[in-house]
């Protein structure tokens, strides 16, 4: 019996971009460890290394993981896991306390 | 006389998303995994900076010994992806490279581990010790745990292709591995991040 085609088979990238996305991964970690010695960057580390963090994920992430190329449903049960994880450490520190200013 | 039936694709049964199921169970496994990690995560910044008592973050953590881990494990992480184009293209050799490849270097990292955990225990912290021991141990902790899981599963994924049961027909055996692996490394970067850089870079 002739199976029907439930899906279209997703095109995925070549093993050269994988070796781009790797080399860039390798690039921001060593600019990440580079900036931890810049003292005069310490004012403005943290937004620095969240975003830099976040450009990292999301490369393992679409790339890697390869949400980019598969269906989005795949992405929706991720990234709802994200968002209630954030939800939940924003709440918690909210809740202890750790947004409140010292005077 | 009766022929061995060949190898090859057996077709799954058609699903109402059009996706298989256990690529989707995977995926929702991780969003449920991303919340565990988030826990733990928010235990430790929580906590962060209200221990009574040293090691403190500060005078403990080394950056360049973990930044090599750091990279290690992302090295591991290309070598994964590899794997999975390997096998998805029927290069049987090539994949038991990049997979064995990856184990190892998954290893390498809990090696890394290991030797930190046992210097920091010499050092005078433990989970006991003050509440960012209790914090750094229990995240630290079970994400080793997780990467040796991982470890192990790579490893079995190798034996399995040298035995013929991992091939191009299941590829999806291994990029279910796959997923399991890059989201190991993902909660790595956070960590490293969170804990290390800024753990250690605005402790003053």
């Amino acid at each position: 019996m002739e199976s029907k085609a439930s899906h279209s088979e997703p095109t995925y990238p070549s093993p050269l971009t994988y070796v781009k996305v790797g080399a860039l991964l390798g690039i921001i970690t060593a600019i990440e460890v580079g900036i931890f010695y810049v003292e005069a960057l310490k004012g403005i580390m943290l937004p620095i290394f969240l975003v830099l963090s976040a450009v990292k994920f999301a490369l393992v992430a679409m790339f890697y993981m390869r949400l980019r190329f598969d269906t989005r449903l795949y992405s929706g049960f991720f990234v709802g896991g994200i968002l209630l994880a954030t939800a939940v450490l924003v709440a918690l520190m909210a809740l202890f306390g750790i947004f409140v200013l010292e005077a | 006389m009766q022929q061995t039936p060949t190898l090859t694709h057996v077709a799954e049964p058609e699903t109402t998303t059009g996706q298989d199921h256990r690529k989707m169970l995977i995926w929702i496994f991780l969003g449920s995994e991303c919340m565990f990690f988030g826990t733990l995560l928010a235990t430790y910044l929580i906590y962060e900076g209200q221990s009574l008592v040293g090691p403190y973050p500060k005078d403990i953590l080394a950056i360049p010994v973990t930044s090599v881990s750091t990279f290690v494990l992302l090295a591991s992480s290309l070598m994964m992806v590899l794997a999975v184009t390997a096998i998805e293209r029927g290069n049987i050799k090539a994949f038991r490279i990049w997979v064995l490849a990856t184990a190892i270097m998954g290893a390498t990292f809990i090696g890394f581990q290991v030797f930190e955990f046992n210097h920091f225990v010499h050092e005078g912290l433990t989970p006991r010790t003050n509440l960012f021991g209790s914090t750094f141990f229990t995240l630290t902790g079970f994400h080793g745990a997780h990467v040796t899981v991982g470890v192990i599963w790579l490893f079995s994924l190798f034996v399995g292709s040298l035995r013929g049961r991992v091939n191009q027909g299941n590829s999806l055996n291994v990029d279910i591995a796959a997923l399991y692996w890059h989201f190991v490394d993902v909660v790595w970067i956070v960590i490293f991040t969170v804990v290390y850089l800024l753990g250690v870079g605005l402790a003053d």
